[in-house]
């Protein structure tokens, strides 16, 4: 495996399959009275944390915790940085504190990529601007293959605003490494210029897709980033890619809903789809503290260069 | 397959192989009083696979069913940092937990005991038994801690320089121990 993980795309189909196995073993970690492994004792890993993200803060510090390394939380609000430190000020600060691992979200794409040729420990990319987000990615592979036992063929449909997400793009990285089709829905202003080489369908009708799809992952409006009329109405959209009740009817009995989170309930999806026991939405946030326990393990567990 | 060239040498074929569980299985039924509160937790994966056996042939001989598990200890080693980080093996508990038992530890080959070391730390972690024991199909020597087995299958006098490999029929195809020289490799 690489040093880093910035990508979903930098996972090869055998460093994909190590982590979900690593996931799958270590999720009976959670189901025991002492959820603590002492394999990481001794390291330590920052959360740099410049964009808010209280849940996916939150679970890597919850993954780091049983694993026993140490963790440091560094927001942007109230730091150094809000005095106008640089990133690359900020990283030498924590390469002298001897960060093993730092854990970075921030605003920008790329952020990640640069602080990693300025750090020696490992750096995870924890979201960065409209780029890529590889845990959750591999959070929601992990939610999949436990639902429907293997990916390998799988129709997964993912529905939203994939111009802003980066959980769509890490996400049509790593299911295409691990055998599954995946079609993005989206308005058309909603998508990226670049979406025809990704390795993807595109489809704009929603109701046409739905009753092939093994998965359907929504994603949320972004309100925060609707800041150019990408849609008329929130009404409009809800309309037509919302995944109300009627729609949810005409998936297939054995598909899934996923959904990252936070959700706009009645916007995107609908209370009683995201209610529904064919939906992974809870479940997806116990496996995202087990697989940042995976990724964890196998970039800091072994030796380190 | 094992390489069967000069260098390596089988010191247990197939029937000495099932001849030392069986005997493990009596002594184990035969210290503990009826095995009654006994649970077999094997260290993958040759280790695991020995406890299904035991386990097997415990009841065969008493009828009684005692519970087996595995107990994978990588995440308790003590050399992780000595190399790459390597995959994970299964930990399956009895229902039952391991709370008041007799847990019998086994493990294909009982060398330097660090292993052992890691299982005693992740027993730990999952629960507290009344009494923990050890079988070892090879009992090798060289140990650099003060661990011993209490049920061996063969004690086997090797040079720390040599290799000790075990072969069974569910993950290789064949039931043997072998003993290889440095050189072989």
């Amino acid at each position: 495996m690489n040093r880093h993980l910035i990508s979903a795309g930098d996972l090869g189909k055998d460093d994909a399959l190590l982590i979900l196995d690593t996931a799958e073993e270590l999720a009976r970690v959670s189901e025991r009275s002492i959820k603590k492994l002492p394999t990481l004792r001794g390291r330590t890993v920052v959360n740099l944390f410049f964009e808010d993200s209280t849940r996916t803060r939150i679970s890597f510090e919850a993954a780091a915790k049983r694993l026993s390394a140490d963790v440091i939380n560094f927001s942007a609000k109230g730091s150094s940085v809000s005095k106008g430190e640089s990133l690359k000020d900020t990283a030498l600060t924590l390469e002298a504190m001897g960060a093993d691992a730092v854990v970075i979200r921030h605003s920008a794409s790329g952020a990640p990529h640069r602080l990693a040729t300025w750090v020696r420990g490992s750096v995870l990319n924890a979201g960065d601007g409209t780029h890529e987000h590889p845990t959750q990615a591999l959070l929601d592979a992990f939610s999949m293959r436990r639902r429907l036992g293997g990916l390998e063929g799988r129709k997964v449909t993912i529905v939203g605003d994939v111009l802003h997400s980066r959980v769509a793009r890490s996400n049509v990285l790593l299911l295409g490494t691990l055998g599954a089709e995946v079609t993005l829905v989206a308005p058309p202003t909603l998508l990226p210029v670049s979406v025809g080489s990704w390795p993807c369908e595109v489809s704009y009708d929603l109701d046409a897709v739905l009753p092939k799809s093994d998965v359907v992952m929504m994603l949320r409006v972004q309100k925060e980033r609707m800041n150019a009329a990408y849609f008329p109405s929130e009404r409009e959209y809800s309309r037509r890619y919302g995944l109300d009740r009627d729609r949810f009817a005409k998936m297939p009995d054995d598909a899934i809903v996923m959904h990252p989170g936070p959700m706009n309930r009645g916007m995107e999806i609908a209370a009683e789809v995201a209610d529904s026991p064919r939906s992974t939405i809870v479940e997806q946030v116990a496996n995202g503290v087990t697989i940042r326990m995976a990724v964890l393990y196998l970039l800091l567990g072994g030796e380190t260069a | 397959m094992p390489e069967n060239g000069p260098l390596s040498r089988a010191v247990l074929e197939g029937p000495d192989i099932h001849r030392a569980l069986t005997r493990i299985a009596h002594e184990i039924l035969e210290r503990t009083k009826g095995a009654g509160d006994v649970v077999l937790l094997g260290i993958p994966t040759r280790g695991a696979t020995l406890a299904q056996r035991l386990g097997g042939r415990i009841e065969q001989f008493e009828g009684v069913k005692i519970p087996v598990g595995s107990i994978d200890i990588t995440m308790y080693r003590d050399d992780l940092r000595l190399r790459p980080a390597r995959p994970l093996g299964r930990t399956e508990l009895p229902s039952d937990g391991i709370d008041g038992k007799v847990v019998v530890l086994v493990d294909d080959v009982l060398f330097s005991g660090r292993t052992v070391r890691a299982a005693l730390d992740a027993l730990n972690d999952l629960g507290r038994p009344t009494a923990v024991q050890l079988a070892t199909l090879v009992d090798r020597g060289h140990r650099e801690l003060p661990i011993r087995a209490d049920y061996v299958g063969k004690n086997l006098p090797t040079a720390k320089s040599e290799k000790v490999k075990v072969f069974l029929q569910e993950t290789d195809g064949r039931d043997a121990v072998l003993l290889i020289k440095e050189e072989a490799r």
